[in-house]
């Protein structure tokens, strides 16, 4: 996180109204003041509330605890949603159910940074197109959460991945895509029962072609900027620079007001709020940027506006600078093998993964695909193989990282969830074998300790509305 | 010389010493299959001579005058085959600039040939064939209609990499092709319809009543394309995903009795007996399993699992162009679904060898085919396991591409490598 200036407290307060209540009681102002106009930062809050689960032990297994630890033989043991024990020997409590895991394999459950699920849903027809609005290169506004169609078929096939828990983004059409929400993978209603509770809000930005094909394209008019990519950094910067503005606007206001003057708030404006949002340290920026020198001059621009990017998103050219990437503390989320489609994904290269963590920056597997989120254990196992071709020497244990920890430390999640460690939430998936084989598959995937899919039993095979009714309703998927 | 002598007829021999120019080479103790994903020979001596297979044999001897090429503990397999892409034809979507898989302007939409726009020197075809994929399909994938003209059927390495030319003609026939192309499905099948059989052989097109102008026919390179396809010579490759769709291509093939392959699929396990029957053969991406739209609802995993099993030859299909390699991953997962692990490395070597007209010369490992030869340090359909050995009518390919040229210049990074070579 962002070593910020000291921030007044309000602000970083989640809880505003109490924030409220003590500043009344405190000042107690003489002259007349109007009431203090308090931002609700959480006006669409979780409504997840975790799954029935039975206290559940796993004997004899691999483990990957998903910190670089393995354990041959060990069991595990999840309770209350939590994870209760992992090693060698663990006692099943009264009532558990107890799974054998001989020749099996656990692991933490794969996060995956970048999904458009839900957004861009299946079926992809034009009415389910939510992924990017389009209007303006900066629409900081928008939320993705308001796309999000939680009856997409495609959680439950991420679900059978492995996948337990996942960012939606924005797309990348505009310079600034909106708010991006962080989800636990489970069946919902409404959106907000999918949030996950206590995950920060993020925020996407992207690099290059994207915008500057989207809103250049053959309109050569001011209202149609960016043209270049001098253009985008441009927008960025601009960007920046109002958020800077609204933010001392609103600093201003909170002096004045404990000052005990009777001072009107800034109007309120829902593009620059998510900025400042990230400025104030409470928004992480994930930024769709594939070139190298892109990528090295978006960590100038965070450093003039003194904010953080928490990852670079594609990030196919993070090979070439991944020593400036780990000095920053920048993530970068990548594809196995994903490249050439466009320009500035011509350069790369199959071992971008491990070189990544070679340098020692933080590496991710993502998938950005409603298909590659259904494998990305398989995109470690091939990121490894290469980079071990080449004498980049790297166990199974230290891969899951780019699975479980660092997509969990991108997203500000990494305290709850991410690794087997005794009191984080119980997501957890039990394969079927060495998750790095192709014939492996995951046989549960449990979060906060629920089986949220069970290969091996139809009724934990969650059919979507949407699938009701139609060709091939509950199939083998 | 013995092995070679019981192998080869006399006149075959004399014939090849006359045109031998290739290395000899003998692959020896690895793990061989000799026929697609079966045919295995343990502690094999693959002999290639003349670019050719000449004899897979247990313990063989090595011949003199052949280099060794030791694969003990490895893995021996035809080199891989990807339908369906476009290498050659497109080498970066997204540029701006020229990509030559869709003829968005064209008027001769069937005639329309892959030939004149392959391109052997896209480094595309390197960054696959280094992954145990020698051979592929190559054709355009989009155009001004429904018509996607001529494809090629390549081999990823040599002067000349095309191998059939002419090999089959693909047409498409979903739910964007019906919208974009007409607005229905309804005028969509009645043109195709109409179009064939005003194309069959017997349609008297020239006339008796047109007997004083009975003098040679204009080039029409739609024409020969649609009779090489009336007679036989290649497949219509139809591009159908729903289950209806797939029932009215069987109803084509009947009706003119022409040689038809399904490309896409997605919905053909619903009627695999019908199709099976009918001897058509599917081209499938084994790792749809989501509703895309409307035609692919029933899209499941275990769809290439089924085909099979019905007894439908299947062949199947890479992500993507650029990742065509990704084929062989693919047939990792349908095993993961169901699929015998032999008939899923059949679907990416004899089986596309048969649909596309190719098997005479290439698709496994008998003598007298071409040497697509790959030496994998594993089961090849695994994750972690890669060639390491590449041959491609029988030459030995260096594993070596543009992206290996980037990963060897920032294996250790360095202030600006450009400058340091």
């Amino acid at each position: 996180m962002k070593t910020a200036p000291v921030r007044p407290a309000w602000l970083r307060s989640g809880l505003a109204v109490t924030a409220v209540g003590l500043m009344l009681a405190a000042c107690q102002p003489s002259g007349e003041q109007d009431e203090f106009v308090e931002i609700n930062k959480d006006p669409f809050p979780s409504s997840y509330t975790p799954l029935a689960s039975k206290p559940t032990l796993i004997t004899n297994v691999t483990i990957l605890d998903g910190k670089g630890g393995r354990v041959d033989g060990g069991s595990i043991l999840m309770e209350g949603g939590k994870i209760k024990a992992v090693g060698a020997d663990v006692a099943a409590p009264e009532g558990a159910d107890v799974i054998d895991g001989a020749g099996r394999w656990v692991t933490p459950g794969i996060i995956d940074t970048h999904s458009h699920l839900g957004v861009y849903p299946s079926p992809g027809v034009g009415s389910h197109s939510d992924g990017n609005e389009v209007g303006d290169p900066v629409t900081a506004d928008a939320w993705v959460e308001h796309s999000n169609w939680p009856q997409d078929p495609g959680y439950v096939r991420a679900a059978a991945g492995g996948i337990t828990a996942l960012q939606l983004l924005p797309g990348s059409a505009n310079l600034v895509g909106g708010r991006s929400v962080t989800l636990k993978n489970v069946p919902g209603r409404v959106a907000q029962d999918m949030k996950f509770p206590g995950a920060p809000y993020g925020m996407k930005m992207a690099c290059g072609e994207n915008p500057k094909r989207v809103y250049g394209a053959g309109k050569n008019s001011p209202e149609f900027r960016p043209h270049t990519r001098m253009g985008n950094v441009a927008g960025y910067r601009q960007a920046w620079a109002e958020a800077q503005d609204y933010q001392r606007a609103w600093d201003k206001y909170k002096r004045d007001y404990k000052a005990g003057l009777d001072v009107v708030p800034p109007q309120r404006d829902l593009n620059l709020e998510t900025l400042a949002g990230v400025l104030n340290g409470e928004i992480l920026v994930h930024m769709h940027c594939y070139r190298a020198d892109d990528m090295g001059t978006m960590l100038d621009v965070m450093k003039e506006f003194d904010y953080k990017i928490s990852s670079f998103h594609h990030a196919v050219e993070s090979y070439k600078i991944a020593d400036k990437l780990a000095d920053a503390g920048v993530c970068s989320s990548m594809w196995a093998d994903w490249y050439g489609f466009k320009m500035e994904a011509y350069d790369g290269i199959r071992e971008n993964i491990p070189f990544v963590h070679k340098a020692g920056a933080c590496a991710i597997v993502h998938s950005d695909d409603d298909k590659g989120i259904q494998r990305l254990n398989q995109e470690a196992a091939k990121a490894l193989a290469d980079g071990r071709k080449v004498g980049v020497d790297i166990s199974k244990a230290d891969a899951w990282q780019w699975l479980s920890l660092n997509p969990a430390k991108a997203l500000g999640v990494d305290k709850m969830t991410g690794t087997l460690e005794v009191g984080k939430d119980a997501d957890v998936v039990l394969w079927s074998g060495d998750p790095f084989s192709v014939y492996t598959k995951a046989d549960k995937t449990f979060v906060d300790g629920a089986v949220v899919f069970d290969r091996l039993d139809p009724s934990s095979q969650p059919v979507m509305d949407f699938e009701l009714g139609q060709p091939g309703e509950g199939d083998v998927k | 010389m013995s092995i070679m002598k019981s192998l080869m007829g006399a006149s075959l021999m004399a014939l090849m010493a006359g045109t031998a120019s290739a290395e000899d080479i003998a692959i020896t103790g690895g793990t061989a299959f000799t026929d697609g994903g079966k045919g295995k020979v343990e502690n094999a001596t693959v002999l290639i001579h003349d670019g050719k297979i000449q004899s897979v044999t247990a313990g063989g001897d090595v011949p003199q005058g052949y280099r060794t090429v030791d694969a003990a503990g490895k893995w021996v397999t035809v080199g891989f085959m990807a339908a369906g892409t476009e290498l050659g034809l497109r080498e970066v979507s997204l540029s701006g600039n020229i990509t030559d898989h869709n003829a968005s302007k064209a008027s001769n939409t069937i005639g329309m040939d892959a030939y004149y726009a392959f391109n052997p020197a896209s480094p595309v075809i390197p960054n696959t064939r280094i992954e145990g994929v020698t051979r592929a399909t190559a054709g355009l994938t989009a155009s001004k209609d429904m018509w996607e003209g001529q494809g090629l059927v390549i081999a990823l390495a040599g002067d000349d990499m095309i191998v059939r030319r002419h090999a089959y003609v693909a047409l498409d026939m979903d739910e964007g092709s019906a919208n974009s192309n007409f607005g229905s499905r309804a005028a969509l099948w009645d043109a195709i319809i109409t179009k064939l059989e005003h194309a069959r052989p017997d349609e008297d097109n020239d006339g008796d009543k047109d007997d004083k102008k009975a003098k040679k026919p204009k080039y029409d390179s739609g024409k020969e394309a649609l009779d090489r396809v009336m007679k036989g010579e290649v497949p219509l490759m139809i591009t159908v995903e729903r289950r209806q769709d797939i029932l009215h291509t069987i109803a084509l093939k009947k009706r003119f009795g022409i040689n038809v392959v399904i490309h896409g699929g997605a919905e053909a396990w619903m009627v695999a007996d019908e199709l099976a029957s009918a001897g058509i053969p599917v081209v499938l991406d084994p790792i749809r399993n989501l509703p895309e739209d409307f035609d692919t609802l029933a899209n499941t995993g275990a769809a290439a699992a089924r085909l099979h099993a019905a007894g439908v030859k299947v062949a199947f299909l890479p992500p993507d162009t650029h990742n065509s390699r990704l084929v062989v991953q693919s047939a990792g997962n349908a095993v993961a679904m169901g699929m015998p692990w032999d008939a899923a490395v059949d679907a990416i070597s004899k089986n596309p060898a048969e649909i596309f007209g190719v098997a005479g010369s290439y698709g496994t490992l008998e003598a007298g085919k071409d040497a697509d030869v790959v030496v994998w340090d594993g089961d090849p359909l695994e994750l972690m396991t890669s060639p390491d050995a590449v041959f491609i009518r029988g030459e030995e390919v260096p594993l070596v591409s543009r992206q290996t040229k980037l990963r060897d210049r920032y294996k250790d990074i360095s202030r600006a490598p450009a400058f340091k070579k």
